[in-house]
């Protein structure tokens, strides 16, 4: 066993670092995760950062140089968003453009569909947002009910999707609708690229627990869109919807937020009762149980990146990292409120321990055990795809769409 | 990045897994118990002319010197297959002596253990190293349990100033059978008065606990899969209201996270395989691995049994054997309090430092 990187990796590494030396200055340790809105400026950092790094060659690490990527290695990735993480970047707006949405264009577009949209994504210069989920539609996406209606060389679109990040400054969207309600639910659906600027398309931001908005909702009334914005045939829509999916294994990464150094460093800053809180044996015990969390998820990445370095495919044991490490945090969020007593209920970052770090993850904690599969759907996965269990029953098989139970709406 | 097993260390396993899975394949290990059978001499010899037992052993000492990652391999195949034989005792012994002895003590001692002529035992008891004192190289005081102390030749006992190498036939030792949780193994009562004891050339009891610590979590890592696979298996043959109880989601998100709890024991105990060659780092790693380990195969040995219903608490099911080893192993070498007070300390201490 060894930890260094090979020749390769190691020259790799150097390049990126060097290239993100002179561009970006490193991160502040400790800074709490500010969970807002982002701002028109926010926005425009993303893009001009995004616009440097496919420059230098370092934006579409994984993509064909057809298209101005890299066609480099899953380590490569792997090693730049290492690196990348040490500096203070902006955050990024193009995780579901480059790394999910045209990838899916990759493998499903026509020609004219190729040469128009890989190119800007990754320049910085087009936003891509994912139009999937609806409000009767989360786990069970499949189970999505707006209409696209063929009227001659146009699809009409009437409905609603819900959750979708970045909307409001999206240039376009990843759309999949229902177009036969008549079929079953997987073989009804249709995939389309959206011009996220055409007329009837209302945008409405969705206010979360914590009082920010990071979300959408998006109305679709009587949306025109040409058959040429089809992606892949009509009733594919689900297959195109999984190969983006697949995607998304590579951009949700684990929960970010306070972890274990931080809940040990609160730990040895608060006093109970005259002593350091880490040296309360129950305090202990808390504090073990999530180092070892912790250093076995980091343990665990290590070993399936040891497997990519080999060439083998991600596979759905990387399911682990969100469903350990979004529980986690909220249960370490929970105990730092805890440990700060009755001042731990004060989310004034000025006056609150650590900038407020433990209230604002409280708040934003439960997003990361719901959004990009819920801890309820990766267990699913990881026991029918790694362990082989059977599929649960369903209410559902074997019907057409419109035959389907449904609750009142 | 190379964090895994080497390929001959991976291919070594699939003869390992043969030879144990021909031997000790389920139920044979409780036929075993059945029969009073609590040492398999024959496979004991087998493993020895196999070189299992002297994996990491030096060639100059008799060993096979194929290393730390070879032995841990082992020993989690083992600890699946939980054979009647004193293996960690003895690899433990060895293990002891490799890391503190001197070198004329490994080449006294070694050759026998590596081949399997010599059983070694690890005598820590609880509490840990505190009930034993030395006196002019002689040893006075009690250990219990000490596992597999009845079928030892040697034991490496913890002490308040260091390890002691004691001869388990010398005068002033004795031994007295116990009843542990533990079924495949014995457990001794083991006095010491005024018993001769070879001092070891250095470590002391935390030092030792470390190293064995990581083989002991790869032993419940092996234990933890063999649960959850038993478990899995099971799910998928048993059907309740006309359906495989394994596509049920309340028995499909309980075996979802026994896998994960198992294969993040399983990635500390691996780096805990690095550390027992990198010492700075090995307090933490072994700490880590073993708290991962023992929550791992604590959890897939009882939900092995729910998995199981009502079958699950039959003697013949086998679930109980991983059961009582999951608990037992926990104990063995320190329990979770010793563990998660070493982890924090030594963390503590590093931040400090």
């Amino acid at each position: 066993m060894d930890f260094g990187d090979t020749p390769a990796e190691a020259a790799f590494r150097a390049e990126a670092r060097a290239f993100l030396d002179a561009h970006m200055p490193l991160k502040e340790a400790h800074r709490a995760h500010v969970s807002r809105a982002m701002t028109p400026e926010d926005v425009a950092a993303s893009k001009a950062w995004q616009r440097k790094k496919a420059e230098h060659g370092f934006a579409g690490i994984l993509w064909p140089t057809a298209y101005g990527g890299r066609d480099g290695t899953q380590m490569q990735h792997i090693i730049f968003a290492q690196e990348e993480e040490r500096y203070a970047v902006p955050t990024t707006v193009f995780n579901q453009g480059v790394g999910m949405a045209m990838p899916t264009v990759m493998a499903f577009g026509t020609p004219e569909q190729l040469a128009r949209y890989p190119r800007p994504a990754l320049f910085g210069d087009e936003v891509w947002c994912q139009l999937f989920s609806e409000p009767a539609a989360g786990s069970d996406l499949a189970g999505l009910r707006t209409r696209a209606v063929r009227d001659g060389d146009d699809w009409v679109v009437n409905g609603q999707k819900i959750w979708t990040s970045y909307a409001h400054f999206a240039d376009f969207g990843m759309l999949v609708v229902r177009t036969d309600p008549s079929v079953a639910k997987h073989a009804g659906l249709t995939f389309f690229i959206v011009d996220m600027k055409t007329p009837g398309i209302e945008i409405r931001p969705i206010r979360q627990i914590s009082g920010a908005s990071n979300f959408s909702e998006v109305f679709f009334t009587d949306v025109r869109l040409p058959d040429r914005q089809r992606l892949g045939a009509v009733g594919e829509g689900w297959k195109v919807a999984l190969t983006m999916l697949a995607n998304e294994r590579f951009t949700v990464g684990r929960a970010e937020g306070p972890d274990f150094d931080e809940i040990f460093a609160l730990a040895k800053a608060v006093r109970i009762d005259g002593r350091r809180a880490v040296d309360d044996s129950a305090v202990r015990e808390r504090l073990a149980a999530w180092y070892v969390r912790t250093a076995g998820l980091k343990y665990a990445r290590l070993r399936s990146q040891t497997a990519l370095s080999r060439g083998k495919a991600p596979g759905p044991e990387n399911s682990i990292g969100k469903l350990v490490s979004a529980s986690k945090l909220q249960d370490i969020a929970t105990f730092g409120i805890d440990l700060a007593g009755t001042a731990g209920a004060i989310t004034d970052p000025e006056i609150a321990a650590m900038h407020g770090l433990f209230q604002q993850a409280l708040l934003y904690a439960p997003s990361k055990r719901i959004a990009g599969g819920t801890d309820e759907v990766l267990r699913n996965i990881i026991a029918e795809r790694v362990l082989g269990l059977p599929a649960d029953a369903r209410a559902d098989k074997g019907l057409a769409f419109n035959q389907i139970p449904t609750g009142a709406r | 990045m190379n964090f895994d097993f080497s390929e001959d260390v991976k291919t070594m396993r699939e003869e390992v897994r043969r030879v144990l899975r021909d031997r000790y394949p389920r139920g044979e290990v409780r036929r075993a118990v059945d029969a009073g059978a609590r040492f398999d001499r024959d496979f004991w010899r087998l493993l020895g002319d196999m070189g299992w037992l002297g994996v990491a052993v030096p060639e100059r000492f008799g060993g096979a010197e194929l290393g730390h990652e070879a032995l841990c391999m082992i020993v989690e195949e083992v600890g699946a297959a939980l054979p009647p034989v004193p293996f960690m005792a003895s690899v433990g012994a060895a293990e002891a002596l490799l890391a503190f002895g001197s070198e004329a003590q490994c080449a006294r001692w070694l050759p026998g253990l590596a081949c399997g002529e010599t059983i070694g035992c690890v005598a820590p008891g609880e509490p840990l190293a505190s009930s034993i004192a030395a006196t002019g190289g002689r040893l006075t005081g009690e250990k219990l349990p000490v596992i597999d102390g009845d079928i030892a030749d040697i034991a490496v006992v913890m002490a308040t100033d260091g390890l002691y190498l004691v001869e388990l036939t010398a005068p002033g030792v004795e031994r007295r059978a116990i009843e542990t949780l533990d079924l495949v193994r014995s457990g001794i009562r083991l006095t010491l008065e005024d018993a001769p004891a070879e001092k070891l050339a250095g470590g002391d009891a935390a030092q030792l606990l470390d190293r064995l610590a990581v083989l002991a979590a790869f032993e419940a890592v092996g234990g933890a899969q063999a649960a959850l696979d038993m478990a899995v298996g099971y799910a998928q043959e048993r059907y309740a209201f006309g359906r495989p109880i394994g596509s049920f989601q309340a028995i499909k998100h309980k075996l979802a996270d026994v896998y994960v709890a198992t294969e993040l024991a399983r990635s500390n105990a691996y780096y805990g395989a690095w550390a027992l060659a990198h010492e700075a780092a090995l307090p933490v790693a072994a700490a880590a691995a073993r708290l991962g380990a023992s929550e791992a195969f604590t959890l897939a040995a009882k939900e092995n049994i729910q998995v199981h219903g009502g079958m699950g608490f039959t003697w013949e099911s086998d679930c109980h054997l991983y059961y009582r080893r999951a608990r037992a192993l926990a104990v063995d070498l320190g329990a979770g309090w010793y563990w998660r007070d070493r982890l924090v300390e030594q963390l503590d201490r590093a931040e400090a430092a």
